[in-house]
């Protein structure tokens, strides 16, 4: 079981889920597809945390429940010391259940309102036979104190304990049937700062006891960059870098690993340090952008190599060519016409007058009157006809950089000059996807 | 300001918090003063639990003393015979008390059976050893007030009772399992829903003739559909909470999941709507019988006994009607107050927010 296999092995996993649909809808397979989770892949050894990052809605918790079957996984395998869970029958996937367990981020409601600590803790006990009579209430009792309850709190409802308390009694829960591997669903976010720190040195004196391995998930780098081995940041259902803590805070890194860790607060009152503001808000992960799902809020990408671009011209292209797609410019409330409105919609867009690459400046004039018509569509076709780059067309693949390793484009050696069309995608040397977002009808409508 | 800008840097971490420092957290002082109390040795179920707030509600016992002391009454007014059908027993006679003062069947039971006519109706105020009176055809009402609680209570339990075993699952199937399942039910029950109430009790009674049973598979027909409403509708917010998601992966079965997990969280509105309910289906089933659907006219059902008498305090005999009704109103009353005192008994946090000012807690 040991050997090379690690006890967690995760391969192309997708969750999607149905939109809201009403029955009409449903008749006529009208329906959408939110992808949570679009393929993702890592690996958690024995005794490992692999901490899972990312803005909310990015599917972090999609993966956690799909991990562990709570939700039936779209596409994907998940192994578990070498075997595969999804094709798993009900009652041999209840034997795991002994193995897999979950800490919830709410603890006052991951715990049954109506049923005492006693029976809380005593349900795993009693679902696998593990400990009956006299030695269940032992067993309950040497989970309070492992946790650091008193053992008298055994007759207790939930509601009369803290937050932090509640949050240990799930631990002792999670702890009942001897796990190997623990899926901490944001455990301390909903727990005040001091506290946290109690329930984090909780479960990193559970793992040195017990040898226990976890996925931690968290939207707060800080927080996983104590307790985790390896740290997975996530982007609108994929994995943009991965590595150990080490890694993902040194350079190269994803422009969003450089986004977030740009965000951590610093309490040095004399820290200067750049915060990247990141434009817009996440895509919606039912219609996700093609190529790199990261290039509609990215600082950093690629330009094309036929015209010369600033870092910052480029963006604001980009941001151009996106919100026209979206229709999301707001022609008519601009009081001008003509040249003015141009101008006008240059300072919208944080367009320069002038780009200083002239003839980008002349497609980009011509997008602008076609933006000025309304005319949306043409003004998206053209500047995504003229401006190619690698990023909204091919999906990046998580490569080894220096650090870790990477999905992004920029440390792709085959668009190390820019985007030169011609050059067909390199395919990375990780599994790649069964669906890709580029070909993906996703610019029809 | 010139030597503080000096000092300006994008380094980070020249400051540290520590707050993940084992040492520190254990060795220091406890965040609050509190002190576990409440020591109990063994430990109790949910049912003891609930019991024990149970008899502290002096209301709900009260309420539960009334409809016990109505049982009592309905079960000893009258001998009890096995029917002939019966196995083994046969015609035995298993309850051969009889409390009541006389038989509720037997007419004029003052003066000895005479021809009631128009003017000359059998019937007399509560006298003696009759305390309620007697009604039209003479016979006693204290009696026939006694033994009809063989009736009106009986079908008020049983068809809740039935009704409950009907909604609740299916409720439960359709709010658990959701899709095409959840479809199913809640189309019949909207289907069932769209036919007025007395239309579809005179259906099943039309189909299935006049009697007890019948009445009491009538009601439980059009009884079930609030339940499993109201047990969907708690369920699909219950199945949400995180308690939930730990049971299955604790590896809980479904059928456990149900019963341990969501219905006692959902029962709730159920135990309510179910006790008012009780109230209400005797009161439906006077109904039926007033339209000729119900219990035999000659039966001492309580509704059925109100019914007869309809012109009765028009006539000037008050206590015609007045014994019967004030039966119901009784009963009624003791079971709405048995159902709030379950109702608080089942649920924990009401002993906080008796003794909290109330607001957030």
């Amino acid at each position: 079981m040991s050997g090379s296999e690690p006890l967690l092995r995760v391969e192309g996993l997708e969750k999607y889920y149905e939109s809201e649909s009403d029955f009409i809808d449903r008749l006529l397979g009208r329906q959408k597809e939110v992808k949570a989770v679009d393929g993702v892949s890592f690996e958690i050894n024995e005794g490992e945390t692999l901490g899972l990052v990312g803005e909310s809605g990015c599917g972090k918790s999609s993966i956690g429940r799909s991990v562990l079957r709570l939700r039936e996984p779209t596409a994907g395998s998940v192994y578990f010391k070498g075997q595969d869970i999804t094709t798993l029958s009900d009652s041999e996937l209840r034997d795991l259940r002994k193995e897999m367990q979950i800490i919830f981020q709410n603890p006052q409601s991951s715990l049954n309102p109506r049923l005492t600590v006693n029976d809380i803790i005593g349900e795993a006990l009693d679902i696998h036979g593990i400990e009956g009579g006299v030695s269940r209430d032992a067993r309950i009792k040497e989970l309070l104190e492992r946790v650091g309850l008193n053992a008298s709190h055994a007759n207790r409802y939930p509601h009369e304990f803290s937050g932090g308390q509640l949050q240990r009694i799930g631990i002792a829960r999670a702890l009942a049937v001897d796990p190997g591997f623990i899926v901490c669903d944001e455990p301390v976010s909903a727990l005040d700062v001091s506290v946290q720190a109690q329930i984090l040195n909780l479960l990193e004196d559970l793992q040195d006891e017990l040898g226990i391995a976890y996925l931690f998930i968290a939207h707060d780098l800080s927080v996983v960059e104590h307790i985790a081995d390896q740290i997975a940041v996530m982007y609108l259902g994929k994995i943009a870098e991965i590595g150990t803590p080490e890694e993902l805070f040194a350079p190269p890194q994803h422009p969003y690993t450089e986004a977030l860790l740009s965000a951590i607060p610093e309490p040095d009152p004399l820290w200067e340090g750049d915060r990247i503001l990141l434009e817009g808000s996440v895509p919606s992960p039912i219609d996700p952008p093609s190529g790199c799902k990261f290039h509609t809020r990215c600082p950093r990408v690629i330009p094309p190599s036929d015209y010369e671009f600033e870092q910052e011209e480029w963006r604001a292209v980009m941001s151009l060519r996106h919100r026209a797609r979206e229709a999301d410019i707001a022609v008519e409330t601009f009081d001008a016409e003509g040249a003015e409105l141009t101008a006008a919609l240059r300072e919208e867009l944080d367009l320069p007058s002038a780009l200083s690459d002239p003839e980008a400046e002349q497609v980009v004039q011509e997008a602008l009157r076609s933006v000025a018509d309304e005319a949306f569509a043409d003004a998206e076709r053209l500047l995504s006809e003229t401006f190619e780059t690698p990023c909204t067309t091919d999906e990046p693949v998580l490569r080894r950089t220096d650090a870790g390793r990477v999905a992004c484009h920029l440390f792709d050696p085959a668009y190390e000059n820019g985007a030169s069309d011609g050059t067909a995608a390199g395919d990375g040397p990780t599994t790649s996807d069964g669906t890709s977002a580029g070909s993906a009808p996703s610019g029809g409508d | 300001m010139s030597s503080e800008t000096s000092q300006r840097t994008t380094e980070r971490g020249r400051i540290r918090v520590s707050g993940f420092d084992v040492d520190r957290v254990e060795s220091r002082d406890p965040l609050s003063s509190w002190e576990p109390d409440l020591q109990s040795e063994a430990g109790r179920g949910r049912l003891e639990y609930a019991w024990e707030r149970f008899k502290r509600n002096r209301l709900a016992l009260f309420g539960a003393a009334t409809i016990g002391l109505m049982v009592l009454l309905a079960m000893f007014s009258r001998p009890i015979q096995l029917p002939g059908s019966f196995p083994v027993l046969a015609g035995q006679t298993v309850q051969p008390l009889s409390l009541a003062p006389a038989d509720p069947a037997n007419q004029d039971v003052i003066t000895g059976y005479r021809e009631p006519t128009l003017e000359n109706v059998l019937t007399w105020p509560p006298t003696g050893l009759y305390l309620f009176g007697a009604d039209w055809a003479g016979r006693d009402i204290l009696s026939r007030v006694m033994y009809g609680g063989r009736w009106s209570l009986s079908i008020g339990f049983i068809a809740v009772a039935m009704a409950l075993l009907v909604g609740i699952p299916l409720g439960s199937i359709a709010g658990y399992y959701g899709g095409k399942v959840d479809e199913l039910i809640m189309r019949i029950v909207d289907m069932l829903y769209a036919f007025p109430f007395i239309v579809l009790a005179i259906a099943v009674i039309a189909v299935l003739g006049r009697g007890y049973w019948e009445m009491i598979l009538a009601l439980v027909v059009v009884g079930w559909l609030p339940y499993a409403r109201i047990i969907r509708g708690e369920i699909l917010s219950v199945k949400e909470n995180e308690y939930v998601t730990a049971a299955k992966a604790l590896g809980s079965r479904d059928r456990s999941i149900i019963t341990r997990h969501i219905l006692p969280n959902a029962m709730a509105p159920v135990i309510v709507q179910a006790t008012l309910s009780i109230g209400t289906t005797v009161l439906v089933a006077a109904a039926l019988g007033f339209i000729g659907l119900g219990l035999s006219p000659a039966s001492a059902e309580w509704g059925v006994m109100l019914n007869v008498e309809q012109d009765a305090i028009a006539r000037g005999r008050w206590w015609a009607g007045l014994f019967p009704g004030l039966a119901i109103f009784a009963f009624v009353m003791a079971i709405n107050l048995v159902g709030d005192g379950v109702r608080d008994a089942f649920d924990p946090q009401g002993d906080q927010t008796d003794t909290d000012t109330g607001g957030l807690r």
